[in-house]
């Protein structure tokens, strides 16, 4: 007995909505780069799923760029938490108003 | 027997995905991320993309986790913030998805896709790795070396960012 895709785009709607409400809601900044990985997985699993239901390989290829790029977003993202956090010996999100200082 | 492996998953991912997001701590938040990337690489593998489900523990929760981690444990953070004062935006969106969701859950009759004829390439048989590779090193070559670019120009941005005196003339 297989598992219909519209469970997979449920669940990957589901892991959607929580990254987005992690992103809007938390003010740690880490936290919320772990829940932009969050959507960033629930994507993986819709292409996934995808190309198992048309038997195309090509969107597993896409996962594989979505894995380069979250793994550039990440080096990035970390780096400029760390100059950040140089700045402001903070990381809530609320104390980061200013382009400049 | 697919089902069920299905739902133990799904409900797993959903789970520790909530925990992600409720948890105070940063460190468990991250673990509860990490317990999320490998049953999303099971997901993978009841779907026979095995090729992605490695890649995912490799990359995900071999590097990419332990970055989180490490740059937890250097900040040495204090713990007392949590939430913003972002409910009514937060409500707004989140309802409109689940809306969303729940219209095309229920929406019935609509036809299946297909696949355009003499594009499908099977993702089993052979070999999972041999059909990505395959692809990857032909369709989508151009691609695959402008990810290639993508990572040393991350990796370029990542040292001139941390380096400690930015932007100061060197001294010496």
């Amino acid at each position: 007995m297989t598992v219909p895709l519209s469970y997979y785009l449920l669940l990957s709607g589901i892991v959607f909505l929580t990254g987005v409400i992690g992103v809007l809601l938390r003010r740690n900044i880490i936290i919320i780069l772990l829940s932009v990985e969050l959507m960033l997985n629930a994507t993986n699993i819709n292409f996934v799923a995808f190309s198992q239901y048309f038997q195309h390989v090509a969107g597993q290829v896409f996962v594989f760029f979505a894995l380069t790029v979250a793994a550039a977003e990440v080096a990035v993202g970390l780096a400029i938490i760390i100059a950040l956090y140089r700045a402001k010996s903070t990381i809530n999100i609320d104390e980061f108003q200013l382009l400049k200082w | 027997m697919e089902q069920m492996f299905f739902f133990y998953f799904a409900f797993v991912i959903a789970a520790a995905a909530v925990f992600v997001v409720a948890v105070r701590n940063p460190i468990y938040s991250a673990l509860a991320l990490l317990i999320t990337l490998f049953h999303v690489a099971g997901l993978y593998v009841t779907l026979h993309a095995e090729f992605l489900a490695a890649v995912q523990v490799i990359v995900y929760a071999g590097a990419i986790l332990v970055l989180y981690l490490f740059v937890v444990m250097l900040l040495n953070l204090r713990q007392d913030i949590r939430y913003h004062r972002q409910w009514p935006m937060a409500a707004v969106v989140g309802a409109t998805l689940v809306i969303e969701t729940a219209i095309l859950t229920a929406m019935k009759g609509w036809t299946a896709p297909v696949v355009a004829p003499g594009t499908e390439t099977i993702v089993g048989g052979t070999g999972n790795t041999e059909a990505i590779g395959d692809v990857l090193f032909s369709t989508y070559l151009f691609p695959f070396e402008v990810a290639s670019l993508i990572l040393l120009v991350a990796m370029i941005g990542a040292i001139i960012l941390a380096k400690k005196d930015l932007g100061e003339p060197a001294e010496s």
